[in-house]
This record gives C-alpha cells, structure tokens and sequence, in this order.
C-alpha cells in the first residue's frame, strides 16, 4: 500500500493527467447533452498539455534563457534548465484546441437554431419525428 | 522559383488562393471559379513535375525557416509522397469542376466561404503527405479535420448533428495520435520522423514504444474511419454538401491511410510494429471483419450517396488489412489501393453529384430509368462500379489482386474470403442500382409519379471531369506494372 502511495505521490502530475483524461472521455461518450461533451473535449485536451509540459520539468531546472555564445560553445548544462520544447509545443496544441472549439461552438449554435435544444435525445426524438 | 523548393510552392498556392478567394470572391464570384482552377493547375503540374524529378534523383527536402533538421520542420518527397501529391492535385482538381457548378447550385451567395475552406484542406493534405515531423503531422491533421467540419456543417438538415460528431470523435482521434506522440518525444527526444526511425530500434524499451505506437495507430484509426470506430463517416460523408463530399470522400480517409504507412515505415519502423505477431494477426482479423460488416451494411441503405459511404468503410478494412499482412506484397496491394479507391470514389461521387444537380436526390427509387435520362453519366457511373468489384482491365482489380496474393502469402484466409465475398456483395449492390437504372419500371413509379424518360444529361462542367476521371480508371489500370516498378516498389522495406 505504502508503495503505491509513494508512486503516486512522486509521479503525481502524470496521475492527474490519466484522471482527468478519464473524465474528459467520459463526458465526451457518456453525457448526452452536446455542450458537456464540447466540454469534456476540452478538459481531454487540457491533460494531455498537462502530460507534454510534464514531460519538460527537470528538478531544480531554470529558465531556458541562456547566452547565444555560451550556448554554441557548449558551456549551458542542459540538466541545468527545463527543457522548452514541450512548451512550444502545446502552445500550437493550445491554438488547435481554440480553433476546434470554435468551430464546435458555431456547430452547436446552428443545432440550437435548428431544434431548439442541445440534448442529443431530444433532437433525435425531433428527427424521428 | 527555384527548382529544389517546387514541392513547397505546390503547398503554398493553393494556401495563398484560399485568402484571395475570400477577399475578392466576396466582391464577385466571377473571381473564384479561376482562382480555384488556376491555382489547382499549377499544384497537378508542379506534382508531376516533382514526381518525374523524385524518381530520377530521389529524394528532395526543404528545411522551413533554415532550422537544420533534425530540430528544425523538414518537408521530404520521396517517391510515395510525390505519388500521393500527384493523386491529390488531380482528384481535387477534378472535383473542383464538378463542385463549383454544385455549390453554386445548394449554396448560392456562400461560395467564397466554401472555396476558402476548400483550398485550406487542399494545402492540408498536401502539407499531411510532405512533412516529416511528426508534431507537425498533428498539426496538419487538425487543420484538415477543421476545414472538414466545416465544409460538412454547411449541408443542409442533419449536416450539423453529424458534423459535431465527427468533431468529437475526430478529436478524440487527433488527441490519441498526440499522446503517441508524446511518449515518443519521452523515449527519443526528437520529433524529426528520420531521427525516431534512427533512434527507437537502439532503444530498448518494449512496454514504452508498444504503448507510444498503439495509441498514435488507434488515433488514426479513428481518423481514417476503421470499422468499430466508423461510426461518424457515414452520417458526415452523405449529409456533406454535394461538392465537399465528391473532395473529401476520396481523399480524407486515403490520405489517413498513407498517414499509417507513412508512420509504420518511415517512423515507427516496420520491424517494431510487427514484433508481436499475434498483434498483426488480430489487426488482420479486425480488418476482414470490418470488410464484411462495411458490405453487409451498404446492402441495407436505401440512397446511393449512404451506400457508397458504407463501401469507403469495407475499402478502408481493405488497405488497413493489406499492410498489417507485413509482406510486400500485401504492402503493395495496399499502396496501389489508396491511389485506386481515391478514383474509383472519386468517379462515384461525381456520378452522384451530377445525378443530385438535376433531379435532387439519389435514393434508390428516384433512380429508375436514370440510364435514358443521363447515359454518359451512367455509363461512367458502370465504369467506376465494375472498378469496385474489381473487373479487370479497370485498376479495382489490381489492386484486389495484390492484396489476395498478399493474403495467401501471409496465410491469412479469413482476409482472403473476406475480399472475395465483399467484391460478390459490390457485384449486387451496383447490379441492382445498374438493373433499376437500365430496366426499372417507368409504369409503377413510386408516389413522386412516373419518372419522365427524357434525355437531360448533366451540365458539361460535370461531366468532362466524369468521363476523364472514367478513363483514368482503366488507364491507371494498365499502368499498374510501371507504377509498382518505379515507385511503390522503392517503398517496400528490405526484408519484407
């Protein structure tokens, strides 16, 4: 038991991803209203920024500003600062996000005016209709 | 224009013309029709151009922004990304014709909108088939399915429903593909395609690449509609305004294929993705049941356009299936199988698209004696669907050929069956469309009234594109030998 704890505790960022990762699946299959699967599309994306800018954290590591020169020479020890390209890369994965979830929001908007509602069983009950 | 970049000008002018269209479309639409033609014509010739330069003196790179790859985004032809430039300049220049004279039909005053989303996805998968990092990979899958969402979310009545599905699953997939990613960012610490294929295998960390490789494969699974995870394609596929559906059926769910030959060859490396047989075997198994499932349930819809959705989900089984056989020439039958089934739906669809543009609709029942009504466009239509149950000289039939051949090297009979009984299945569901088109009744119409006999054929705008796109079938047929000599078989790894 002690152990498990342990490994949780020192992996802890790792375990918040898989849980929130978890429940962002499970509003995206389970919830049957369209806003909180939108919503849940989004907290899965949020953990897997968590997971990626995880994956950079070195202990003790500083800001990943260093001297052009002393850089090229190899004098930067690279333990030293945190790695940054994780960063940059979830800033793009920031920008994807946006961008899905505005066109998410203006699809739902046009399904709003179109039934008059955003709960899935109540526009298939319209549709059958 | 510098000849060693060429293959980053056919990515750039489409890309550039989606914000001119935007911009002077919205004075007037003389503008677009040009623009979309124009700049489409330049991506066919400068991929022909590219293809022909690959093959004589291999591969081309371009470094963006002077980063030094491995660090920096590197776009790479090599002979199959030329291959599949050239097949996605030619289908969506084709399609081109045929949409413009659709949407100016469904979407009258929005084709601005339309047009710039639709050259947006162009230099999408352009940028899909050239790039060689993985992120970048991400990011270009993303920019596609945006533009798809939206093109989809324009048809009318369910259009919307469906195209927030498709968000949602597309996503899940992208999302999965990302975590793939990221875990082979962990164990390698680059994202250059090259570099992971020169550092994984050295690695020895099983449990770490498994789980990196399963969750990018599953993601693109989902991407490319494999059967359990179909379940957005056909819904999003036949709601889809007439003119995105003959562009993005054709080539969204080829260019995910290429995608996962792409990263099983060149990232990921054949030999680990196929260390656990009994991974391979079930891929194998999965994709015949798909195959059969996907037959079994176009034999169910009653409108050709959901038909035809349901039979891109078997093709998709097909390919997935060929390459999980892991021999050369499964591998090869799946290669040749992306180009043909992209002109094989591609010509189907344009049969449907001119059918929708004169009398509206495409269910089974409006189509009695449609051959007197539109012959060209029922002759090609025949065409495309002897191509689909794989009647030789058309190219359906080679490539059925290789993935057989591929089967029985593998010893895998359940694909081989499942290919069989899904082209008898093809055979009855296009004889039944051919015999209600030639013979059916003109008496005991249905209660629209009888269906009138007279001759009014589709305009020319869509059917040249038809009648070439027909031709082409048989044509690349019969260039199937050069075409696996020069470039397929350049792609197949040594010891396959």
């Amino acid at each position: 038991m002690e152990m498990i704890v342990d490994e949780i505790v020192a992996k802890y960022n790792y375990w918040i991803y898989v849980v929130l990762m978890m429940i962002g699946f499970y509003a995206m299959i389970g919830k049957r209203n369209l806003m909180k699967k939108l919503i849940g599309m989004n907290i899965f994306q949020t953990s897997i920024i968590l997971f990626f800018v995880s994956t950079g954290v070195k202990k003790g590591g500083g800001i990943p500003i260093v001297d052009k020169y002393q850089a090229l020479a190899g004098n930067v020890d690279a333990a030293s600062i945190v790695n940054p390209l994780p960063h940059v890369l979830m800033l793009t994965a920031i920008v994807v996000g946006v961008s899905v979830t505005g066109v998410a929001l203006a699809v739902l908007q046009r399904i709003y005016r179109e039934y008059g509602t955003l709960e899935e069983d109540e526009i298939l009950e319209k549709l059958q209709r | 224009m510098n000849a060693t970049n060429l293959h980053l000008f056919v990515l750039v002018v489409p890309l550039l013309s989606a914000l001119a269209i935007n911009l002077l479309g919205r004075r007037s639409r003389q503008w677009i029709a040009p623009m979309v033609l124009g700049s489409l014509a330049f991506s066919v010739f400068g991929s022909i151009i590219i293809m022909a330069r690959v093959i004589e003196h291999g591969n081309l790179s371009y470094t963006v922004g002077n980063w030094r790859p491995p660090y920096g985004i590197e776009l790479v032809v090599d002979p199959l990304s030329a291959l599949m430039m050239v097949l996605i300049s030619v289908v969506a220049l084709l399609a081109s014709f045929s949409s413009l004279k659709s949407v100016e039909q469904e979407l009258p005053g929005r084709e601005h909108f339309f047009f710039t989303l639709y050259m947006i996805l162009i230099a999408g998968l352009f940028g899909l088939v050239l790039t060689g990092d993985a992120f970048n990979l991400y990011v270009l899958l993303e920019i596609t399915s945006i533009t798809t969402y939206g093109l989809i979310a324009m048809g009318r009545g369910r259009a919307a429903l469906s195209s927030f599905n498709y968000i949602i699953m597309g996503s899940i997939g992208a999302c999965f593909y990302l975590l793939g990613i990221g875990y082979i960012y962990i164990l390698t610490g680059t994202l250059n395609m090259a570099d992971i294929a020169r550092i994984l295998p050295t690695l020895n960390a099983p449990v770490a690449t498994a789980t990196a490789i399963a969750f990018a494969l599953v993601g693109l699974w989902v991407k490319m509609a494999f059967f359990p995870l179909h379940s957005w394609l056909p819904n999003a596929y036949s709601q889809a305004p007439t003119g995105a559906g003959t562009m993005v059926a054709p080539l969204m769910t080829k260019v995910t294929v290429y995608l996962m030959v792409r990263v099983i060859l060149s990232m990921y490396t054949p030999a680990l993705v196929f260390t656990h047989e009994w991974i391979a075997q079930g891929v194998v198994w999965a994709a015949a049941f798909a195959i059969i499932c996907g037959s079994v349930l176009a034999l169910g819809q009653k409108d050709l356009r959901r038909m035809l959705t349901y039979i891109i989900v078997a093709e998709v089984g097909y390919m997935v299936g060929g390459i999980f056989l892991a021999n050369a020439n499964g591998l090869t039958g799946s290669i040749l199988h992306i180009v043909n089934d992209a002109l094989m739906t591609l010509c189907l669809f344009l049969v449907v698209a001119a059918i929708i543009y004169r009398q509206g609709s495409v269910s089974l029942v409006s189509l009695q004696g449609i051959f007197r009504r539109m012959p060209i466009t029922m002759a090609a239509f025949t065409l495309g669907a002897f191509a689909m149950i794989g009647v030789p000289p058309t190219c359906g039939f080679f490539s059925k050929w290789y993935l057989i051949l591929g089967g029985i090297d593998g010893g895998h009979w359940e694909f081989v069956i499942a290919l069989v009984v899904s082209s008898l299945i093809n055979a009855v569901l296009f004889f039944r469309i051919i015999e209600l088109g030639y013979f059916g009744s003109l008496q005991d119409g249905d209660h629209h009234g009888p269906p009138s006999t007279e001759r009014h054929e589709a305009p020319w705008w869509m059917l040249s594109p038809l009648v070439l796109t027909a031709v082409l079938l048989i044509v690349v047929g019969l260039s199937t030998g050069p075409l696996i000599n020069n470039v397929i078989r350049l792609m197949i790894p040594v010891g396959f």
